[in-house]
């Protein structure tokens, strides 16, 4: 077996966010030098705050009416920002190289038909018979093909219909951590020779009522006007949802050398463990994390983006932890990407990952996003970028994002 | 890590060292194994809910006393506990609740179901929909509601069980996912990230509008007048599957530490392969040129020629589509090989059992070596004339065993195969 380890680099990006869609509307929304401002609705999901899905123009990526129809809407989001990273990098429509991609989706659910389920509920309330009329109300009011709109590996599968990605295809589920296990998962894939190309990512929606639910039953969500993660922590913290979707293509430097494609960023290494949070656990955790990746740390100044959920006791527990670094000779520049963009669930590491990719290829890194004081200013050109993505409800990781030695990809 | 022995690809070697099953023929290798061998089929009249007005009215369905009201989650969690235990127990290895490898685990997407619905919406009277629901959640305490339907969900309570390393990965490739679980636990080896992994497949998800789902995709057997006769891979007369429950658990090892530490070798993983297909949601390519190439990259991966398969571990879920194409694809793939493989489907007695069937299959096909026997192909009464294939119709068949390829293919293009083979690697 090959025991020297491939370089791995993201060669290509979709990024779709409450920002907007594409690299360029994130950086001049992020780093313009003036704060971003959210898009929020504090109204549709009330009382929680919600990051509202911007418009795409579905038909560039997913060209057919026939297939539009057999998704719903987060199938839709990820299969076109998949297209978009596809794109990106170079490979759409290339059928050799679509045939030995290889494919991670972190994935959640589809949305429900809540009207549907709202009829059914109110019926059922009256009813003396409820599990017959619950049987004729399935089978008279669902969609057949709202099935599979709705089914997890079923992005996976669409992405496979519509861009013709072919190699192995498997979905991840699991809330934060899936996302992170995808991208560390195909990080070793390629590290190992196991595949040189991957197409990685996820997408959420927050304007799910279905979905609020779940985190509502968990007393997990930020009510209240939108406030930066790190303000939350005088409030009872919480999260505010998100909508957005990010794909990477993630492939070898030989791979890429040999097609002659530029990389944005490399992926230095990816950790994850978990606990079963108990005050301090996960802090305890990330901090045996840091000690793994210790020899790949810099010194001085480090630019570091947070997933940080909002959610206490993990939002002190994160933030304490990140300001600790600088008990090791560093001086991170902490940005929590929660406050611009909420918390995105499965997408949320790789929309991290191309938000650090991004940096990294524009050589600067982005500016505070509140006026909390956690974030410091940094005006350096990032060699390396720290990613912190914990679970709201577990898991906790650490990535660390580099600066390849070639050209880079907008440098031209 | 010392390792020394290596694949014809210089890979670590992967073994099975532990295998626990639970399904609708019982708990346990050894009450599966007597019902396999005997024919026995677990499908039966659903009594868990109503089934009026329902076209399918049947299904393999794992109940016992005393397990108090379904909550699905809860039910696909203990039927992987089970499967997982006995697993672990046969292996021996790591200490009680300190399994030395990570968790990968084949499950159902999470869903709040309508009981746990219902049960918020009448908590309180606080308007209608989605809004009184989400009112209401946040008014009461749900917490376990919260802790359970995550997607996460089961594997983080069984990492906390097992103490298996790392964070754990929930996987769903449809009804590949089993054996994508035991892909994972291969690659994971192979690249010397571990010496061991356990890989569960659990599915206990029957409910009301699972059942409903998949009438509606026309996908499920509706002979409700003779349950244990519906799944009938390989007829001319079946129409469809028939939903089942089950769990299996492989526990995979590299050899050289299974040797290490004296373990029992029950088997190795020799090969696996995939291969997205991109032609519909839920049919094959008409050429079955996604499932050939699945089944030719597992050969390779294994270093093995078609020749070499001695079983072959059928998807068979009894849909006329799948069982056409898996007989095409094989003919394709094995050549003139295919005429003198016995192939048979364990869906036959078990249904199809989804998110676990794959691990339970690799679970069976492990078991089949072992013996020395075949579980037949049972309600193989009249063979579909244009699937000619040796399906060990009815009755079990004593045949040395020292190969098995086992199929599973899933909605979405899903495509897997993996190569079992026995002791020496």
């Amino acid at each position: 077996m090959n025991t020297e380890k491939s370089e791995v680099w993201v060669t290509g990006i979709g990024l779709v966010s409450s920002l907007g869609e594409g690299l360029e509307t994130h950086w001049a929304q992020l780093a313009s030098g003036r704060r971003p401002v959210p898009s929020v609705d504090a109204e549709s999901q009330a009382p929680y705050p919600v990051h509202p899905m911007v418009k795409f123009d579905m038909e560039t990526q997913i060209p057919k009416r026939s297939d539009q129809r057999q998704m719903g809407p987060w199938q839709q989001l990820g299969t076109y920002t998949a297209g978009l990273a596809l794109d990106d990098a170079g490979i759409a429509h290339n059928a050799d190289l679509l045939a030995a991609t290889n494919m991670i989706v972190a994935a959640g659910g589809g949305e429900r038909d809540l009207e549907v389920d709202a009829a059914i509920m109110e019926s059922l309330l009256a009813s003396a018979n409820p599990g017959p009329e619950l049987n004729a109300s399935l089978m008279s009011d669902l969609r057949p093909t709202l099935f599979l709109a709705q089914l997890s590996n079923l992005m996976a599968g669409n992405i496979s219909i519509v861009h013709g990605v072919t190699d192995s295809s498997r979905t991840f589920m699991g809330e934060e951590m899936a996302g992170v296990m995808a991208v560390e998962t195909a990080v070793a894939q390629i590290q190992h020779g196991q595949g040189d190309v991957f197409l990685v990512g996820g997408a959420y929606i927050a304007e799910r009522a279905d979905m609020i639910l779940l985190m509502a039953m968990g007393k997990a969500l930020y009510q209240g006007e939108h406030c930066p993660v790190w303000s939350r922590e005088a409030n009872d913290g919480g999260m505010v949802m998100g909508s957005a979707s990010a794909f990477l293509v993630l492939e070898s430097r030989e791979h890429a050398e040999a097609r002659g494609v530029k990389p944005y960023a490399r992926i230095d290494t990816v950790v994850s463990d978990r606990c079963n949070r108990q005050a301090g656990a996960a802090r305890k955790v990330a901090d045996n994390l840091l000690e793994r990746i210790a020899d790949q740390l810099p010194e001085g100044a480090l630019p570091v983006l947070s997933g940080c959920c909002g959610v206490q006791p993990q939002l002190t527990e994160e933030r304490e932890f990140l300001e600790s670094l600088s008990s090791r000779g560093i001086s991170p520049a902490i940005r929590g990407v929660t406050t611009v963009i909420g918390d995105v669930l499965e997408a949320q590491f790789p929309v991290n990952v191309a938000l650090a990719s991004l940096a990294i290829s524009r050589e600067a890194f982005f500016d505070p996003f509140d006026d909390s004081g956690v974030e410091l200013a940094y005006s350096g050109q990032p060699e390396h970028i720290l990613i912190s993505n914990w679970g709201h409800w577990r898991g906790e990781s650490l990535s660390l994002i580099g600066k390849p030695d070639v050209a880079l990809r907008g440098s031209d | 890590m010392s390792q020394s022995t290596r694949d014809h690809r210089g890979r670590p070697i992967v073994v099975v060292t532990g295998i626990g099953v639970v399904t609708s023929l019982g708990e346990g290798k050894e009450d599966n194994w007597r019902n396999l061998t005997a024919g026995v089929s677990g499908v039966r009249k659903i009594n868990r809910f109503p089934t009026d007005g329902l076209r399918t009215q049947i299904a393999g369905l794992i109940d016992w006393e005393g397990q108090g009201p379904y909550c699905s989650p809860v039910h696909s969690l203990t039927l992987a506990r089970k499967s997982a235990s006995e697993a672990i127990a046969q292996a021996n290895i790591g200490t009680r609740g300190s399994f030395p490898g990570p968790l990968f685990l084949a499950v159902s997407p999470a869903e709040t179901k309508w009981d746990q619905r219902m049960e918020i919406y009448r908590a309180q009277n606080n308007g209608a929909g989605y809004q009184r629901l989400v009112k209401n959640a946040s008014k009461g305490d749900y917490y376990h509601y919260y802790s359970l339907f995550q997607f996460g969900s089961i594997v983080e309570h069984l990492a906390d069980e097992f103490g298996t390393r790392g964070q754990p990965i929930s996987l769903t490739t449809a009804c590949a996912s089993g054996a994508t679980s035991v892909q994972l636990g291969v690659e994971a080896i192979r690249r010397g990230d571990t010496d061991a992994a356990l890989c569960i497949g659990t599915d206990g998800e029957i409910c009301e509008e699972m059942v409903v789902r998949f009438t509606l995709l026309s996908a499920l057997s509706t002979q409700n007048e003779d349950p244990q006769g519906a799944s009938k891979p390989f007829s001319k007369t079946r129409d469809g599957f028939v939903m089942a429950e089950g769990s299996a658990t492989l526990v995979l090892e590299s050899y050289d530490s299974a040797k290490a530490r004296g373990a029992k070798i029950l088997g190795v993983v020799r090969g696996t392969g995939e291969r997205a297909d991109t032609f519909h949601r839920t049919r094959s390519t008409p050429d079955g040129s996604a499932i050939i190439d699945t089944i030719t990259r597992s050969l390779a991966d294994a270093g093995m020629q078609p020749e070499e398969i001695d079983y072959i571990n059928a998807h068979g879920t009894s849909t006329p589509e799948n069982d056409k194409m898996e007989y095409l694809a094989l003919s394709a793939a094995l050549g003139s090989h295919l005429a003198n493989t016995p192939i048979s489907s364990n869906k036959s007695m078990i249904g199809h059992t989804l998110s676990a069937a794959g691990a339970i299959e690799a679970a069976i096909s492990l078991m089949t070596i072992h013996a020395g026997v075949i579980p037949p192909t049972i309600n193989c009464h009249e063979q579909d004339p244009n699937i000619l294939m040796d399906v060990v119709p009815n009755v079990k068949r004593n045949h040395a065993v020292s190969t098995v390829m086992s199929n599973s293919f899933g909605f979405g293009g899903q495509n897997v195969c993996l190569i079992f083979a026995a002791e020496p690697a």
